[in-house]
Formats: structure tokens, C-alpha cells, sequence
């Protein structure tokens, strides 16, 4: 199937990437070729085949449920663009 | 060009342990080289007084006879690694001015080991590419020129261009790299030096900016297979900051390198030979075939009959994880922010002016193929085609030890080429990606010069966890082609 600009535009919005007017007609031709080199999966059989998801076969690893670090506020926010009390600021969304 | 720069990591090495030279001469040899080549914008961040300062206090372990297993060996970092205090951008403009408080656990293991840092090397943006164009910081020029188009500057391949660079052009001992795809394998074989994808796991993934998760694996890229093998044995080993690194032990790399691969059972994959494979490499690829099967080694014909499938199931997958990887990027806790309205728009504004063109394009393709409604058709059934690819490896080192590709489809392009048409230069990728879908560990090595004078590599696979038949075959296929070709900026220094 090949995606119009109306998709297009909807998946920028799921992405939060605003994709300007002039651009959209671009981007769909590019995501096209994309998806049309992709959809070559469905010729390949998978019925019974489980899913990979980790190449190692490990199971995640469980440790004990305690802090391990953190403590240094200062730091987490040092690369904040805005930030004000040890907290990030963001513009309001409460009116 | 001083002959500090002709040492090999390995003599440069032995050089130090004997006191016959220094860490501040020979990185001091390598800052000028940094300077001398800085045209080839290979680097983003040199940190020339840093690297000084590491330099003196591997002299002063090194003195009283202490020092690690690189201790006052310079390095350059690909600029996907966070490093403590010195600014890390994934070659991408969303990233302005972040210093990482943190230093990745990889490049923690190399200082620990008395390592020097010499700078950030550049990218493709977040990984994202085969060329290093993508790059905000613009594109890096391979230092090899073709005897045909001698003006016209060429890719060093991707994504970790920047790191191939400064290895070939000689303005680093050796660097780090990472390779989702094929990142260290294709530069490598581009630039005409040696480049080691571990087995997935093998390296932690801690502190290092976030592709494709389920792919993403550091490496080292250096001049020689005994400078790779002694990187990664120090870059290598388990971490549990990383819920996926690995615990099995790895061979001791240098102990591996020299057994030869007498007795050696190497595969031939078929699916490899495509259609329109330049018959330069398909005669290159022949010639590793003599090589090996003249050293002693049994060649055996094998088939992966889904290879042709991979690179579809990788251009879902990487595209899927990197769309939640880069969720993260939202102009609150670091780098840019371009205001809007509300919340919703200045995350949307910063977001459409941080990420350049390819990496939107791979946001997008992975959120439309996460999304409600066809997650089973895409993301789903390429997981499905990914656990084929594996069985088709699984059963093919039943049979075989290593297996024999070519790593690229062509030598290095000019900038500017393959660029009408992301899937073109998708293709680049076709040899590689097979085995990082699977997880196995890989290797390029340089086998030769084309016609035009451009250096092509081979790759050799192995079993999950098997790095010491990797590095076995490759130090193999390493002594056998001899390779001692250098690019003219080399040469004339």
C-alpha cells in the first residue's frame, strides 16, 4: 500500500515532527520508496516462525529493588535548556 | 610525517613499555597530524590539552613501571560515545551543547586501560547513514583519492566515516566505533583499514547515544588485526549498567590472532554473489578464497537462503527502535529548543529544526510501522523474518567456523553519489546487515586496491561469541594480501 499526504502528515504528528506543507509531498515520495522496498517481506512464509526479539537467547537480568544511584540534581539538569529550582521548565500547559 | 605515526598500536605499544618513546612525543606527533589534516573534517571536537594532560600521567605510570594494557596509546572517540566533560553531539544539531555529566562505560574501560583522547570523531547523524553525509556537521572526506578522478573527494564510508578517516589519514593510533548495520565495516573497508563488530552484547551499550537497540554494538577500528584485537579486549567485557551485556568470556584475542587457519572449515554463502556485484569484487573475494584455501583452510560452499530479505527486515526494525530510541529527544532535559505555542508545538518545532532529513524520515518510518494497525504486518512479521535469517546462520556454522564475504558492494564513492534515492544507499549495507540482525561478530579486513585505486575489504564471520575465529581468519587473510597500501596524503605526509 502507498501512504498520501493525509498519513503522512498524521504519523508526523504521532512523531512530533511538524513536517511543513512544502516538504510533505518529499516526504511521502521518499517514505513510498521505502515502504514499497520493505513490503518484499510478504513474500516470505513465517507462519510458526516466533519472533526475534534478542540475538543472545539471555533473559533480562533481575537485581535487588534498591536505589542505586542518583542524588546529584544539579547534574540531570546542568544540560537543561530552561531549568529553575532543580526542576526542568516547559511551557505552560495549563491555562 | 614523523615516524612516531608509521607505529603500528601494537610497536607503539612495546615502544612505551621499553621507554624508547613517550605518550606526550607520540601524542604530541599525532596533534600536529590532527592539525595537518583537519580538511578532512573528521573530527567534530579535538581536545588536543586533554589529550596532553592524559599523555603526562601515562609517562608518570609508565615511569614506575606501571600501566595499563594501552597505557599512553592516543585515540579518537566516534562522537556517539558520551565522554565526561567533553561536549557529544551524534553529529546532530538536536544535540547542541550537551556535555555529558557521564562517561560511557567502553571509553571508561580504554582510559582505565591508560588510554589518551585525542578527539570526537564524526558521523552519520545518530548512526544513520553509509557515507558520514548526513552529518550536521557536513561530510567527512576519505584521505584515499581514485587514480581516475584524482579532484574529486570521496565518502570514507559510514557511519562511523569520521573514525575510518582519522585511522587511514593517520591522525589517530586507532579509534572506536559502532555498528547498527554495517557502520564499522563498510568505513572500514572504504578506508583501507581493519574494522571489528563483536558479537552483540560483547561491548556495553552504557553511555552510548541510542540507535537500534537490538542492534547497536561498539568496535574498534585500527591498522592492523593485532591493533583491533588489543582494542577490543580492553573495550570488551560485561556490564551491568547494560541489561543486555553479555557474560561469556572471550578468547584472549592475541593469544588467537597467529594459530592459522589450517584445518579450518570457511564458508562461501551463495546468496552473496548478487546480481550486478562489480567484478572487481567478485575477484577479490576469490582471491581471499585462494588465500585461505592455500594457508590450509577447507572452503565450503554454504547457502542462507534469506539473505536476500535482510535488508528489508533491517529497514523496519532499526528505523521501529530508533523512533522510540529518539523519543527522548524533546527540548526539555538537553540540547535544543525551538520555542512554540504550547508543549505539543515546541516539541514538534524542535524536533522538525534538530533532526535533519534522514533521521525523519527513519522516525517516521518506524512510528507508521509501530503503529495501531499494521505493527503486525511490519514490525512483527520482520521480527519473524529475523529469527529465519539467524536459522539460516545457526545452520550454516553446523557445517563451517567462519564464513568469507565480501563487506562492501563497491569501493568508496564520490560525495554526493547515491543520494537521489535513500534505498540506493540503503544497498550499501547488504553484506553486513545479515549478521548484525543475527548478533555474530565480523571483521573487515583490506585485501586490495581496485582498478582505480580505492581500497576494498573482505569480511569474515563467525559463531556468536566465536571473536577468536574471526580475528584468526582475518590476521590470516591480513598476512596473505599484505596489504601496505597507503593514501597519497600519507605517502607524501
Amino acid at each position: 500500500m502507498s501512504l498520501d499526504k493525509a498519513t503522512v502528515a498524521s504519523i508526523a504528528n504521532l512523531a512530533r515532527i511538524k513536517v511543513p506543507d512544502d516538504r510533505l509531498e518529499a516526504m511521502v515520495g521518499d517514505l513510498n520508496a521505502i515502504l514499497g522496498f520493505v513490503e518484499q517481506l510478504d513474500e516470505v512464509d513465517t507462519s510458526g516462525v516466533e519472533p526475534l526479539a534478542s540475538v543472545t537467547g539471555h533473559t533480562l537480568p533481575q537485581r535487588e529493588d534498591a536505589v542505586t544511584d542518583g542524588g546529584y540534581q544539579a547534574r540531570v539538569t546542568a544540560n537543561a535548556p530552561e531549568s529553575a529550582h532543580g526542576f526542568f521548565v516547559v511551557p505552560k500547559v495549563v491555562e | 610525517m614523523t615516524d612516531l605515526l608509521d607505529l603500528s598500536l601494537a610497536e607503539a605499544k612495546a615502544k612505551l613499555a621499553a621507554k624508547d618513546i613517550s605518550s606526550t612525543e607520540l601524542t604530541k606527533a599525532y596533534i600536529a597530524r590532527m592539525e595537518a589534516t583537519s580538511a578532512l573534517n573528521a573530527y567534530i571536537t579535538t581536545t588536543p590539552d586533554k589529550a596532553l594532560q592524559m599523555a603526562e600521567q601515562a609517562d608518570a605510570r609508565l615511569a614506575k613501571g606501571e600501566g595499563g594494557a594501552l597505557e599512553g596509546i592516543p585515540l579518537a572517540i566516534k562522537d556517539l560515545f558520551c565522554t565526561e566533560g567533553v561536549p557529544t553531539t551524534a553529529a546532530s544539531h538536536i544535540l547542541d551543547g550537551f556535555i555529558p555529566p557521564y562517561e560511557s562505560t567502553v571509553t571508561t574501560n580504554l582510559w582505565n586501560a591508560g588510554a589518551v583522547l585525542l578527539g570526537k570523531t564524526n558521523l552519520d547523524e545518530f548512526a544513520m547513514g553509509s557515507s558520514n553525509v548526513t552529518s550536521y556537521y557536513g561530510p567527512v572526506e576519505n584521505p584515499w583519492r581514485s587514480t581516475d578522478e584524482p579532484d574529486k573527494k570521496r565518502v570514507p564510508g559510514g557511519s562511523s566515516g569520521g573514525s575510518a578517516a582519522v585511522v587511514a589519514a593517520r591522525s589517530a593510533l586507532a579509534a572506536t566505533g559502532t555498528d547498527t548495520g554495517g557502520s564499522i565495516r563498510q568505513p572500514a573497508s572504504f578506508s583501507g583499514i581493519v574494522g571489528i563488530k563483536p558479537t552483540y552484547g560483547r561491548c556495553s551499550r552504557w553511555g552510548i547515544v541510542a540507535f537500534a537497540s537490538s542492534l547497536d554494538q561498539a568496535g574498534p577500528m585500527a591498522r592492523t588485526v593485532e591493533d583491533a584485537s588489543i582494542l577490543l579486549q580492553t573495550m570488551a567485557g560485561h556490564d551491568p549498567k547494560d541489561s543486555t551485556s553479555a557474560g561469556e568470556p572471550m578468547a584472549d584475542l592475541s593469544a588467537a590472532l597467529d594459530q592459522g587457519v589450517r584445518g579450518m572449515r570457511i564458508g562461501v554463502p551463495a546468496e552473496y554473489k548478487v546480481e550486478g556485484l562489480p567484478e572487481e569484487i567478485s575477484k577479490v573475494w576469490q582471491q581471499g578464497i585462494d588465500w585461505l584455501k592455500a594457508e590450509g583452510a577447507e572452503i565450503v560452499d554454504i547457502s542462507l537462503p534469506h539473505t536476500k530479505y535482510a535488508l528489508a527486515t533491517y529497514y523496519i526494525i532499526a528505523p521501529a527502535e530508533a523512533s522510540s530510541n529518539l523519543a527522548r529527544y524533546d527540548g526539555v532535559r538537553y540540547g535544543l529548543r525551538v520555542d512554540g505555542d504550547s508543549l505539543a508545538e515546541m516539541y514538534a518545532n524542535t524536533r522538525a529544526e534538530g533532526f535533519g532529513d534522514e533521521v525523519q524520515r527513519r522516525v517516521l518510518i518506524g512510528t507508521y510501522v509501530l503503529s495501531a494497525g499494521y505493527y503486525d504486518a511490519y514490525y512483527l512479521k520482520a521480527q519473524k523474518v529475523r529469527a529465519l535469517l539467524r536459522r539460516d546462520f545457526d545452520q550454516a556454522f553446523e557445517t563451517v567456523d567462519a564464513i568469507l564475504t565480501p563487506t562492501a558492494p563497491s569501493d568508496a564513492f564520490a560525495i554526493g553519489e547515491n543520494e537521489d534515492d535513500p534505498v540506493k544507499m540503503y544497498l550499501q549495507d547488504v553484506f553486513t546487515v545479515p549478521a548484525s540482525l543475527a548478533g555474530l561478530p565480523g571483521i573487515s579486513v583490506p585485501a586490495g586496491l581496485s582498478a582505480r585505486g580505492l581500497p576494498m575489504g573482505l569480511q569474515v564471520l563467525g559463531r556468536m561469541f566465536d571473536e577468536g575465529s574471526v580475528v584468526r581468519v582475518g590476521r590470516a587473510l591480513e598476512r596473505a594480501a599484505d596489504f601496505s597500501a597507503v593514501p597519497a596524503m600519507v605517502r607524501e605526509g
